[in-house]
C-alpha cells in the first residue's frame, strides 16, 4: 500500500497569504501538493461550519491562513479568524478529533518561504496522525 | 375497537401523539394549549396516546396504512423499540410531525452522542456514585430466566433524530414547542393551509429578534455564568458576559428564557439556512469576545479568554448535536 498521502484544504486570505503561496510558486520553491487552496478575502470571512464541513466530507486537515497582526486589510478580520479557530479547536478536542488537524497561521505577502515550510510541516503531521477518522464512520 | 378502515369517511380528524426519547415535558406542552384541547378533541379523535389513554401499540399495528391523519411524534431515536414505532407511525400516518427539540434535532438526549452504549451503560448503572450494582448487571437484550427468555429492545450507541430514521412531513421546533406554535400548526392541518412538506411550523427569525432586551454594540471582556452575575442588567445579556443562544437560535418562544432573565440555551436549533447552530454560534461569540484592545492581546491571553468558555460542545450543541455537521464524537478504539 502506497504511503497515506493527506488531503488537506488551505483558506488563504487574498491580501497576505494567498500573495505569500503565489510568491512561493513563482520562487519556484518546492513543498507537497497535499494542499487545496482556497482563496477567500479574509481570514474573518471563515466560518467555522466551512471548516466542519471539510472535515466531514473528508479533509485530514484544514489550514486557515491570514495576515500577520496588525496587517489586516479590513482592520481586525485576522484577530476574529484566530479567536474562531481556537474556541472551534477545543471543541474539535470535545467530538474526539486532534486539534492540529485545525491550523491558524499568519502568513505575510512576502513570506513565500515561511509558506512552503509550513505546509511541508503541517502535512508531515497529518501524515503522522493519519487518516480523519470521521472518514470511517460516516 | 371499532373496525378500522380508512375508505370509510369520518367526520372526526384522527390523531396520534407518541414519546420516544424524550423527558415528557412535550407531552406537558400539548396540554399547555389550556382549554384550547377541548376545541382539539372537538373535531379530532385521539387514537393513540401512550401517555394520556390506554392503548397498546397493537392497536397501531391493526389499524389500515395511513390511517391515522396526523401523528406528533416527540422524542429522538435510541433504542430498537422508538425506531420501530417510528416505522410503524410513518406507515400508519398521513402527516407525520417531528414534535419538539428531541424529535427535530436529537434534544438533550442527543448529548450522548460524545459517548456510545457501553459509557452511558457505565456511567448509568455501575460507575454512579449512588448506584450499588457490584455483579455490574447492565441491561441485556436477552436475558434467560428460569420461566424463560426475557428480551429487551437494543440501545444505539448513536442517538438519531426522527428525519434520519424515517420521512418527517413537518417540524415543530423547541423544548417544548409553546402553545401558540402548537396551535398554528394544529390550526393549518384542520384548515387544510399547511405550508410545503418539510418545513419548521415557526418564524424565520432568531430568538434576539423576539427579545425584550436592548442590544447595543456587542463587545465583552469576560464570560460569565449565571451564578457568577449578581444582578441582571435591562440589556442584552451577550452584552453582559453571559453565553446566550440567542443570534444562532430560531425563534418562535418569544423569548421566553430571556423574560425569566435567562440565557437562551439554542433549543430552537439553528436558524433558517443555517447549516450548524454551534458553528454559528463560535462565530458570532469569538467574534465579539475580546475585542477591545485585541491588537495588543498576546496569543496566551486570547487562550485564557477561550478557556473561560467551559464545555463549547455542551453549550452550543445542547440539543442539535445529531444533526450537526459532526453528528458525534469519534471514539477511539
Amino acid at each position: 500500500m502506497s504511503e497515506f498521502e493527506p488531503n488537506i484544504i488551505g483558506f488563504l486570505c487574498n491580501w497576505c497569504s494567498y500573495a505569500g503561496a503565489d510568491l512561493a510558486g513563482t520562487s519556484r520553491m518546492k513543498y507537497p501538493a497535499n494542499i487545496k487552496t482556497i482563496r477567500v478575502m479574509c481570514s474573518g470571512r471563515v466560518d467555522p461550519v466551512y471548516i466542519l464541513e471539510a472535515l466531514k466530507k473528508g479533509a485530514d486537515g484544514v489550514l486557515v491562513a491570514g495576515c500577520h497582526p496588525g496587517d489586516c486589510h479590513y482592520q481586525s478580520g485576522n484577530y476574529k479568524a484566530n479567536r474562531r479557530m481556537k474556541l472551534l479547536k477545543t471543541m474539535l478536542v470535545e467530538l474526539g478529533l486532534e486539534p492540529e488537524r485545525v491550523r491558524f497561521e499568519y502568513v505575510s505577502a512576502s513570506e513565500g518561504k515561511k509558506y512552503a515550510d509550513l505546509i511541508l510541516e503541517m502535512t508531515e503531521e497529518i501524515k503522522r496522525l493519519g487518516p480523519n477518522p470521521l472518514k470511517k464512520i460516516i | 375497537m371499532p373496525k378500522k378502515d380508512s375508505s370509510i369517511q369520518k367526520e372526526k380528524m384522527r390523531i396520534s401523539f407518541y414519546w420516544a426519547a424524550s423527558c415528557g415535558g412535550c407531552e406537558i406542552a400539548v396540554l399547555d394549549i389550556d382549554e384550547k384541547i377541548l376545541d382539539v378533541v372537538a373535531i379530532a379523535d385521539i387514537l393513540f396516546w401512550p401517555v394520556a389513554i390506554d392503548t397498546k401499540y397493537k392497536d397501531v399495528e391493526e389499524m389500515s396504512d395511513k390511517y391515522i391523519d396526523v401523528c406528533f411524534f416527540n422524542g429522538a431515536i435510541r433504542t430498537e423499540e422508538q425506531e420501530e414505532m417510528a416505522f410503524l407511525l410513518r406507515k400508519k400516518s398521513k402527516i407525520l410531525v417531528a414534535f419538539g427539540a428531541c424529535a427535530v434535532h436529537g434534544g438533550i438526549p442527543g448529548l450522548a452522542n460524545v459517548a456510545n452504549k457501553k459509557e452511558v451503560f457505565d456511567v448509568a448503572y455501575i460507575d454512579n456514585p449512588s448506584t450499588d450494582n457490584k455483579d455490574k448487571i447492565v441491561p441485556k437484550t436477552k436475558s434467560k430466566v428460569k420461566e424463560g427468555e426475557l428480551t429487551l429492545p437494543e440501545f444505539f450507541d448513536t442517538v438519531k433524530s426522527l428525519d434520519q430514521t424515517v420521512e418527517v412531513d413537518y417540524y415543530l421546533h423547541g423544548c417544548p414547542p409553546t402553545a401558540d406554535q402548537i396551535m398554528t400548526a394544529f390550526n393549518a392541518i384542520v384548515e387544510d393551509r399547511l405550508p410545503p412538506k418539510g418545513s419548521v411550523i415557526g418564524p424565520l427569525k432568531s430568538v434576539c429578534d423576539e427579545c425584550r432586551f436592548e442590544k447595543t454594540t456587542k463587545k465583552i471582556q469576560k464570560i460569565r455564568r449565571v451564578y457568577e452575575v449578581d444582578k441582571i442588567e435591562e440589556k442584552c445579556l451577550l452584552e453582559q458576559g453571559i453565553i446566550c443562544m440567542g443570534p444562532a437560535t430560531r425563534g418562535g418562544c418569544n423569548a421566553r428564557c430571556l423574560d425569566a432573565n435567562m440565557p437562551c440555551t439554542g433549543c430552537g436549533g439553528p436558524t433558517p439556512n443555517s447549516l450548524d447552530q454551534g458553528g454559528k454560534m463560535i462565530s458570532s461569540l469569538a467574534s465579539i469576545l475580546g475585542v477591545e484592545g485585541e491588537e495588543a492581546m498576546s496569543d496566551e491571553e486570547v487562550d485564557t479568554l477561550i478557556r473561560e468558555i467551559v464545555d463549547p460542545l455542551g453549550t452550543f450543541y445542547k440539543y442539535t448535536l445529531p444533526t450537526s455537521i459532526i453528528n458525534r464524537k469519534v471514539m477511539k478504539e
